[in-house]
């Protein structure tokens, strides 16, 4: 197959993009500075499409697509803005501020969450569904970091982060549904675990469910761009 | 026929509470309460949570003193931690507390109670608020403001907001002074002593004309507590409690935090989700007492700085031992004003003021921990048990407003005993009433926006439950 044929042109948000086949909708858009929220996603991961923020419209579909793991096609024409997509993104962010404790004004996090922040960009005013208040756990076993439940949006970038680039895999889930719990190795303290401490999963959770212990607030931000950075050097090796 | 007063809610304080007044079959009055009826549950909430998110977590219980709570549950934590902060932190924590004590007693004296002082107990109740206030006497009005203004400013400058800041933290404090914030607090203290000056002045004039209130206003013997320093001088923010009798001899002296459950018992009323504190050897009610300013100016031996040792030294003259009207809660209150504007000036002043190591570190090193400073209103508690891995599994709080509930009790009976006769009452009367409670400043909850404009209903009530009278407050 020659090169040519592996240029695809399409159309999103009314922009004509060209792209390279097998690239996500989430990459060209951004590469066109087409501004596509996300959560579960992280630069340097890779993707499971949980989150369902990314959700793009198809023209000819009326299926909903996650942009961060459908490739480009040639022709197609992407909408990533519609009225029904901002609809569904309030309503996934609602569903997310209610399934577990998140109390913004105490958390760690306050300020630079990206929960929090998506709330407030999709125009999050309040949730209409009712709060589950889950009774929920917090491991404070470990030396240097904490785990709060209470906090955690079950994006899995822990659990990535920690197979995929640490390859320590301490992280995974456990149970379906509203039962799914993060858990270190089968289920048993973080401070007994296999932990190796490098501290890649609290740089990358989006939320206050992990953060370095004895931080609170203000002196508590996180640094998840190392990550790209990082998967680079290592190639370079 | 007994009949019921209900005055609901009390305006011009900081939270929702109510006053019920039971008159007997002769329209006197039999007995009087003053009701807190929100319950909070911050204590049972916080367990399960780490300790050193509690500073954070507790300031959440007052949005006018969130200061003395992250204080004094920073030092529960560092108890539990085993740390001594930084000389520069625990310099930056007292400047923090001075001006909370600054803005808290600027909105008690200013917003809340000069309304009856300065347009009088019986003025038309649509004035009788701050506005009020600054409409007859602009120029206090201003310095009240001014005052407010000044101290949450200084909060702000410090820990980023006025109110949660974050900036105290178990260990000390996130962030070191800069020169520019420091000289930024200086240049707001012209101002400062000017406005307190003038309430000082304003007050003493009109002090005199209040006699038949000062007999009246929580006007009886009673023991008096709050912390002190080696020095024996006032000290909001470290010290060791000291309890003093009604005649001013010292009952118990040199109780650290970690000693406070061997003085201070708790009781519980049917009509109050408030505790009603008490001194343990007396049991309860007996072992009453009272805290907050008129407390503190009773208790201590001197000031520390030069203005305020003046007015202490006029303070002291109002009565042989300790003042016993609450009344004169509103003359401490601007004693303590001065000494908290003199004092943040000398704290600005320490050589180390700008150092930059402001945070000591360290993990769990024991189980247990408790913390007190001087909040506004009087003494506050924080004592925190956890486990190994430094979550907490139990805490208690005893809050000022706790440790002066049987005295406002007693108080608000005492003045409706002498106001309400025969069954009769007017608005005049009940806020009389009202402004027995006002003078002790009770922190009701974290609620800032009550002053004045609530609208309240007191009803008149047969022993059948009929309204017999009403008078209302638009």
């Amino acid at each position: 197959m020659s090169q040519e044929t592996d240029v695809k042109t399409l159309v999103i948000d009314e922009q004509e993009v060209s792209a390279r086949a097998g690239q996500t909708i989430l990459e060209v858009a951004r590469e066109n500075d087409i501004n596509i929220p996300t959560l579960c996603h992280l630069e340097g991961l890779g993707d499971v499409g949980a989150c369902r923020l990314c959700l793009v419209e198809i023209k000819g579909s009326n299926k909903l697509l996650p942009a961060c793991v459908a490739t480009v096609q040639e022709g197609m024409e992407v909408s990533t803005n519609t009225e029904r997509l901002q609809k569904h993104r309030r309503t996934i962010l609602e569903l997310l501020f209610a399934e577990r404790n998140h109390v913004c004004s105490v958390c760690v996090s306050n300020g630079h969450c990206e929960l929090q922040t998506l709330g407030q960009e999709q125009g999050l005013t309040h949730v209409r569904l009712p709060y589950r208040n889950p009774d929920l756990f917090v491991d404070a076993s470990h030396e240097r970091f904490t785990l709060d439940h209470n906090r955690c949006i079950l994006c899995t970038r822990c659990v990535r982060v920690c197979s995929e680039i640490e390859g320590a895999h301490i992280w995974d889930v456990m149970g379906r549904g509203t039962n799914s719990l993060i858990i270190s190795d089968l289920h048993q303290e973080w401070g007994t675990s296999a932990c190796t401490r490098c501290g890649k999963c609290v740089q990358v959770c989006p939320t206050g469910a992990l953060f370095d212990k004895s931080k609170i607030g203000s002196d508590h931000p996180k640094y998840p761009e190392f990550l790209p950075y990082l998967n680079l050097m290592r190639e370079a090796q | 026929m007994s009949q019921t007063i209900t005055i609901d809610p009390v305006t011009r304080l900081e939270g929702h509470g109510k006053i019920t007044i039971q008159l007997n079959g002769q329209g006197e009055v039999e007995n009087a309460h003053f009701h807190v009826t929100q319950v909070r549950g911050f204590e049972r909430f916080s367990e399960g949570r780490p300790f050193y998110e509690m500073p954070s977590l507790m300031a959440r219980i007052c949005g006018i003193c969130p200061v003395s709570h992250l204080i004094a549950s920073a030092k529960a934590c560092e108890a539990i931690m085993s740390v001594r902060i930084p000389h520069t932190a625990a310099q930056l924590r007292r400047l923090l507390n001075l001006a909370q004590m600054v803005q808290s007693h600027a909105l008690s004296f200013f917003y809340l109670a000069s309304p009856d002082l300065l347009l009088g107990m019986e003025a038309d109740p649509k004035i009788r608020n701050i506005l009020g206030v600054a409409a007859a006497k602009p120029e206090l009005g201003r310095a009240g403001i001014a005052l407010r203004r000044i101290g949450q400013s200084i909060i702000e400058l410090l820990g980023d907001k006025r109110v949660h800041p974050g900036w105290v933290v178990p260990g000390g404090v996130t962030e070191p002074l800069s020169p520019e914030k420091r000289d930024k607090i200086l240049a707001m203290l012209p101002e400062a002593y000017s406005s307190v000056g003038l309430a000082l002045a304003a007050y003493k004039q009109m002090a005199g004309t209040f006699k038949p209130e000062i007999e009246v206003f929580a006007n009886f013997p009673s023991n008096y507590m709050s912390l002190i320093s080696e020095e024996e001088a006032i000290d909001f923010t470290d010290g060791a409690l000291r309890l003093i009798d009604a005649h001013g001899n010292i009952i118990e002296d040199g109780i650290t935090a970690s000693r406070y459950t061997e003085v201070i018992g708790e009781a519980v009323e049917n009509y109050s989700y408030t505790k009603f504190a008490y001194y343990k050897p007396l049991g309860y009610p007996d072992g009453s007492y009272r805290v907050g300013p008129l407390a503190r100016l009773n208790i201590v031996k001197s000031m520390g700085t030069p203005k305020a040792e003046k007015e202490l030294a006029e303070f002291k003259q109002l009565a042989a031992g300790p003042v016993s009207s609450s009344f004169y809660y509103h003359h401490a209150r601007l004693v303590e004003m001065l000494y908290g504007i003199e004092k943040i000036e000398e704290i600005l002043a320490d050589s180390r003021i700008l150092d930059k190591h402001v945070r000591a570190t360290a993990g769990v090193n024991r189980l247990e921990g408790a913390g007190q400073a001087e909040a506004p209103r009087g003494v506050l508690h924080h004592h925190y048990k956890v486990d190994e891995n430094g979550k907490i599994i139990w805490a208690n709080l005893v809050i000022a407003t706790g440790q002066n509930n049987n005295a406002m009790n007693r108080g608000v009976l005492q003045a409706a005993r002498h106001y309400v006769k025969d069954g009769k009452f007017t608005e005049g009367v009940l806020n009389r009433v009202e402004a027995v409670v006002r003078t002790f400043d009770p922190c009701l909850s974290c609620s800032t926006h009550a002053f004045g404009q609530m609208p309240l209903e007191i009803s008149l009530l047969s022993a059948d439950g009929e309204v017999v009278d009403r008078v209302a407050r638009e």
